[in-house]
């Protein structure tokens, strides 16, 4: 990816930082120009929670272009405890250690390789709670 | 609005065509739909096509065709909707013909998939997906496929045995299609046998890597009477959702495919029983499944079911994939939904060979793109 490009989306995917309707409370990751659930145009700046539930998972082995050397890895669909919900890695954890409904929180990883004329790219993933 | 007929069709073989390029792939199908109709020209064309961009590298297909079958000078576009791309351009096409505006449209759609790397073709399918968000956690369409079909297992107290049952039907109905990409039979065990792709999704569930171009030539009335070909009457309707299932109200519902075929089926004219043979979206076996689900063919969670009792046979209640659908015909995106309605043709007009259904008066072809952001629904009438 290069820079314009990622540059916009860092808010988003570095801190989970976004835009929320004042209106229905929709979050959105790239301020909209109008909400795609209410069709309001007032939004105030937000951060999701970094916390949530697992609520399913799968081991992708076929990876799209710039993830090969990470696969076999997790997929996870996210419930934050806002109740947004994420596609997103899941790691530090093999697959027979996961679980259903398992509390996860989000950390800051490298996201995929890129040839030499891109910036590396970095954002979140998440990972089990250690209690 | 003007009634829109199928007058030709014309279908290349799914493959691997290591040594054709994708324009004349398109342009030999294309071909074979003009002769079939029996017409000497057409008023416009439209292409349907996903990826040329990426890996052809190739845009401006409209005039690429136009030219390739040596009818320049006729307007020609290219329509995109992810994996409905194909369903796109004949939604749009049929439109000129209903408006009035031409008596003979061409559709040809199109894609060519040996050009790219495994990861590369799932990089450009994803496209159909929002990139700078969901993408970028590496995830792909098999890994949402393969969230949605856990999703499904839990909520319905569903199996894998269940949903894996439609690449089997699709394989037993592919058997010695000449145009099909994979023409013979697999069993359910050989399915639960095949390695995951993405768990619970395994590699037989999902449709292959193929090539392949398919054409229709649409003709309005004034054109339909003078011509000898045998012809079917087509109704289209199409529909969007959020582009992610997960910011739905019910992932497992695809109320785009719904609305579509709610639509279709009221153009048309008749009722959901009425239509004998259904043309599915099963790029994987958890698609054909809410497919049917969502287009009210099976309750909520029975399709699966349904399949092992013989439904969808072609012998059945619903005839599902009667030439082997996205699994066994194959899947060449941007062609896929020309082909779906090309077979439809080819059964309602008494021209499906071993795999003819006799009886059956009209038949439904579902095109999805995306995790079915895009419904394209169309409907065929014997005319």
């Amino acid at each position: 990816m290069r820079v314009p490009r990622y540059w916009r989306n860092l808010p988003f995917i570095y801190r989970l930082s976004g835009w929320r309707c004042v209106e229905c409370g929709a979050f959105h990751p790239v301020k909209p120009i109008v909400c795609s659930r209410c069709r309001s145009s007032e939004f105030q700046e937000a951060e999701l929670p970094k916390t949530g539930r697992l609520i399913a998972y799968t081991v992708l082995r076929s990876p799209p272009k710039g993830y090969e050397e990470q696969a076999p890895y997790i997929v996870g669909l996210v419930e934050l405890d806002d109740g947004t919900r994420l596609i997103s890695q899941i790691v530090d954890v093999s697959e027979d250690e996961l679980k259903e409904d398992m509390r996860v929180e989000a950390v800051f990883r490298r996201l995929r390789s890129n040839d030499e004329r891109d910036v590396i790219e970095y954002g979140y993933k998440f990972r089990p709670v250690i209690d | 609005m003007g009634r829109v007929y199928v007058a030709g069709v014309g279908l290349t073989k799914v493959a691997e065509h290591w040594e054709r390029s994708l324009e004349n792939l398109m342009a030999e199908a294309a071909v074979a739909a003009v002769r079939d109709a029996g017409v000497s020209g057409v008023d416009a064309i439209y292409v349907g096509n996903m990826v040329g961009e990426v890996l052809q590298e190739q845009a401006h297909l409209g005039a690429i065709i136009s030219e390739a079958i040596g009818m320049n000078g006729v307007p020609a576009f290219r329509v995109e909707a992810s994996e409905a791309s194909g369903a796109a351009a004949l939604y749009s096409a049929s439109m000129e013909i209903a408006a009035g505006r031409a008596d003979a449209v061409l559709v040809v759609g199109g894609e060519k998939l040996s050009d790219g790397l495994a990861e590369e073709v799932e990089s450009a399918l994803m496209m159909g997906g929002r990139n700078d968000q969901v993408a970028a956690a590496g995830a792909s369409f098999l890994s949402l496929n393969a969230l949605l079909y856990r999703l499904y297992i839990r909520h319905h107290d569903s199996s894998e045995e269940e949903v894996a049952m439609f690449p089997v039907l699709s394989h037993e109905h592919a058997a010695g299609v000449p145009h099909a990409q994979y023409p013979f039979k697999i069993t359910l065990d050989k399915v639960m046998a095949s390695p995951y792709v993405a768990k619970p999704l395994r590699r037989f569930e999902t449709a292959g890597i193929g090539d392949g171009a398919a054409a229709l030539l649409l003709v309005g009335e004034r054109l339909a009477g003078k011509l000898d070909s045998p012809k079917t009457e087509l109704h289209i309707a199409a529909s969007t959702d959020y582009l992610s299932p997960f910011d739905r109200e019910d992932p497992l519902f695809f109320s785009a495919l719904a609305r579509a075929a709610n639509e279709a089926l009221r153009y048309a004219g008749i009722e959901r029983g009425e239509v004998g043979i259904i043309e599915l979206h099963d790029a994987t076996s958890i698609m054909a499944a809410l497919s049917l689900e969502s287009s009210g063919f099976s309750g909520k969670g029975q399709a699966g079911k349904m399949a092992h009792a013989g439904e969808f046979n072609l012998n059945g209640t619903y005839p599902v994939n009667t030439f082997g659908g996205l699994k066994a015909r194959g899947h060449p995106i941007g062609a896929t939904a020309i082909y779906q309605v090309a077979e439809l043709h080819l059964q309602l007009t008494n021209r499906a060979g071993k795999n003819q259904v006799d009886g059956r008066k009209a038949g439904m072809a579902q095109s999805l793109g995306g995790v079915a952001a895009t419904a394209v629904v169309t409907v065929l009438k014997q005319a």
